[in-house]
């Protein structure tokens, strides 16, 4: 699915990414944890095509393709997912529409028909049931006045919606109430299949007691220096991350 | 009978003009309008036409069009036109009072002035000078100001026809009254239209203005629109601008509000030559409500220019400003938005804001919010952004699959929504909807019009017996 090789990546300048290889295969979960400032986001922005970043080495390859050479859009179409931190507000664009025209556009790409509009309604009202969503909220404005848990489960509702291949969800709890919590992670398991793989980036181990990763990668200051199964989470939990600090 | 303007000094060639009306034209004005034209001719001559060193003008400079040879008509004029191949309405399922100024001149079938349900007289403000002269002393030409601006002036000697409308006390009127503007004459042409729109207590109206030009040839537009809101009366008056490159268009709306009415505007200008819009309020009265909207969306060499004052006289008052625009090319747009309040005036809320797109560099907004405030216990604000894009959105959109370009649409049309879900006629609303993604899209041309079909594929609906024009 997704093969990171030695990549490196810079911002102004400052190198951020200092040669990470991650390899990732259809079905399953990958948690990367760490403390801040990392370069945690920065690797799920660089997967996803943000442009404000300089990529000086290495490569990333997904379903065989260079993703290098793919728009951001062409990504999202590929499949890529991202579940932002910080979602960004639209005002003016509403939910409904955003959503539809982000699905027909990825249709489109696929040479598919536009989605029927009643099919596309039974979707949504599905999704948002699953995810417990107050049904007033798809027709306001894209994350316009959503309270954080809001913006957080919108998140999870467009990754159903789209159902992607491969979905990076950048620090998806932070944000969240226990309850919200819940609700989100058993959205993402429901979601989960052998087909799709996702990738969950996380300061705490509590997420994953709901979302269980069959890989834990441990980042630190551009590099991933430990990898392991999910007893890891929890050995790092009991430790903190200065027990990283003191083996590197 | 139509003369020609050679001379190079633009008030010399008027003042001219106005003295041979003064003997022809202008004969049989009663004495009221005649004094009025006399006074307003002298305070042209003493302020003269801005230019860009005037207060409130620096962005907007007008000496080429200017320079220019206009035809300017006295008399409503025989001309060789089928009215009824040139336009419609393409607001559907718009129900409205249908009125039509061409080339300056009101048209009309039966009567000059109707008299709609409820006692509401609609028409040709020439008529009305005639038939009520006691209404048009009380009020024309009362409540525009000639201050630093002979444009003013100007218009008020030379006016002759415009849409007037009364509403008597009480009376709400049942669908909009629309008026059209069109210019469609194969020469170069300076009209002044003047209207004057009267509204009782306790009464309603929605008044739709449409500018248009159908045939590419210069033109030059002063028009003067006289607004007086009675006590507890409401309107609404919608200003849809859509002009050709060879035209110059300068309004000027004066609305006086007495105590507990409400205005509402809302200008889109979605094509330019050079436009400039003047509106001044007057708050004298108390709870008053005031919201003044705009929406311009310009490229090319195209030029904006709204110019706004909102006077609050007395206490107790609410207005509100929100102008915002898209800028595509070189394309120029100029925003003074001031705000008075006097030392009466206190509990004023007043809000100003002013936001701008630019997708060039080369496009340039002159932006200007200003408060100038006398009274101590007033809530009042202003501000204005020039902006790109927000990257975050484009980045956030296209991360779903959204293509840049859809991307874009889909951003620029949610800046506009906020302007054009201010609009309160439903089927005016979605239109303009319409227009203005396809406009945004570069799809609207000047001719594929709202409210006009240059086309002649397309019949005109409505009926109009043009025997009535050649009076």
């Amino acid at each position: 699915m997704l093969s990171i090789k030695n990549l490196k990546v810079e911002i102004q300048g400052k190198e951020i990414l200092k040669g990470i290889n991650l390899e990732a295969r259809a079905g399953e979960v990958h948690a990367i944890m760490g403390p801040n400032g990392t370069g945690k986001s920065t690797l799920a922005s660089v997967i996803a095509g943000r442009e404000v970043f300089d990529v000086t080495g290495g490569k990333i390859i997904y379903k065989g393709k260079n993703l290098f050479d793919l728009s951001v859009e062409a990504r999202a179409c590929e499949g890529i997912f991202l579940g932002f931190q910080y979602p960004v507000e639209i005002p003016g664009v509403s939910l409904v529409n955003f959503m539809k025209t982000a699905l027909n556009e990825q249709r489109k790409y696929k040479g598919l028909d536009p989605i029927p509009a009643k099919e596309f309604l039974q979707k949504m009202e599905q999704t948002k049931k699953l995810l417990e969503m107050q049904t007033s909220l798809t027709t306001r404005s894209v994350n316009e006045g959503f309270s954080g848990g809001e913006k957080k489960k919108n998140e999870i509702f467009q990754l159903a919606m789209l159902e992607p291949t491969l979905a990076i969800l950048d620090e998806t709890d932070s944000g969240l109430d226990i309850d919200a919590l819940r609700v989100v992670a058993s959205g993402v398991n429901k979601l989960r299949t052998e087909n799709n793989t996702f990738i969950v980036i996380t300061h705490y181990q509590r997420l994953l007691e709901y979302i269980v990763p069959d890989f834990v990668h441990v980042l630190f200051d551009g590099r991933i220096v430990k990898s392991g199964g999910r007893e890891l989470a929890i050995e790092l939990e009991e430790k903190g991350y200065e027990w990283i600090r003191q083996h590197t | 009978m139509t003369p020609i303007l050679t001379e190079n000094t633009f008030k010399e060639k008027m003042l001219k003009l106005f003295d041979d009306n003064l003997r022809s034209n202008f004969s049989s004005d009663n004495e009221y309008i005649r004094n009025i034209r006399k006074q307003a001719i002298g305070d042209f001559v003493k302020f003269g036409l801005p230019d860009t060193k005037t207060e409130g003008w620096q962005g907007t400079n007008l000496s080429k069009p200017l320079m220019l040879e206009y035809k300017q008509h006295f008399k409503p004029f025989e001309k060789d036109v089928d009215v009824e191949k040139i336009f419609m309405c393409e607001v559907h399922d718009l129900e409205s009072y249908l009125f039509t100024q061409l080339n300056g001149w009101l048209v009309f079938k039966d009567e000059s002035l109707s008299t709609l349900p409820g006692g509401i007289v609609v028409g040709s403000l020439a008529s009305a000078f005639k038939a009520m002269p006691r209404v048009i002393e009380n009020h024309y030409a009362r409540y525009s100001k000639v201050s630093n601006n002979g444009f003013v002036a100007l218009n008020t000697a030379f006016a002759q026809d415009g849409l007037f409308i009364y509403v008597p006390d009480g009376v709400v009127v049942d669908k909009p009254i629309q008026i059209i503007n069109i210019i469609n004459l194969t020469e170069n042409l300076f009209i002044q239209p003047r209207n004057l729109v009267i509204m009782g207590k306790n009464s309603k109206l929605q008044l739709l203005h449409c500018d248009h030009s159908l045939l590419h040839k210069q033109s030059l537009i002063n028009s003067v629109t006289e607004i007086i809101l009675t006590e507890n009366s409401e309107l609404e008056y919608y200003n849809l601008q859509n002009k050709d490159s060879d035209s110059t268009l300068i309004t000027h709306a004066w609305v006086e509000q007495h105590s507990f009415s409400r205005f509402l505007s809302n200008t889109l200008t979605l094509n330019a030559g050079i436009i400039r819009n003047n509106m001044n309020v007057n708050l004298n009265g108390q709870g008053c409500e005031t919201n003044l909207y705009g929406l311009y969306l310009v490229d090319k060499e195209q030029h904006i220019d709204n110019n706004i004052m909102v006077d609050h006289q007395k206490p107790n008052n609410n207005s509100n400003q929100l102008f915002k625009g898209i800028l595509d090319d070189q394309a120029r747009a100029v925003f003074n938005g001031h705000i008075l309040v006097r030392k009466d005036a206190q509990k004023t809320n007043a809000y100003q804001k002013n936001r701008n797109i630019l997708l060039t560099d080369k496009a340039t907004v002159d932006s200007n919010p200003q408060l100038e405030i006398y009274a101590d216990d007033v809530r009042c604000s202003h501000g204005s952004t020039v902006g790109q894009l927000d990257p975050g959105a484009m980045f956030y959109m296209r991360s779903r699959g959204i293509s840049e370009d859809v991307a874009r649409m889909a951003l620029m049309n949610a800046f506009a929504s906020e302007i054009i879900h201010k609009i309160n006629i439903a089927p005016l609303r979605n239109r303009i909807d319409e227009m203005v993604t396809k406009r945004l899209r570069g799809e609207l041309s000047i001719c594929d019009q709202c409210i006009l079909d240059c086309n002649e594929r397309r019949k005109y609906s409505f009926d109009i017996d043009l025997s009535r024009i050649n009076c």
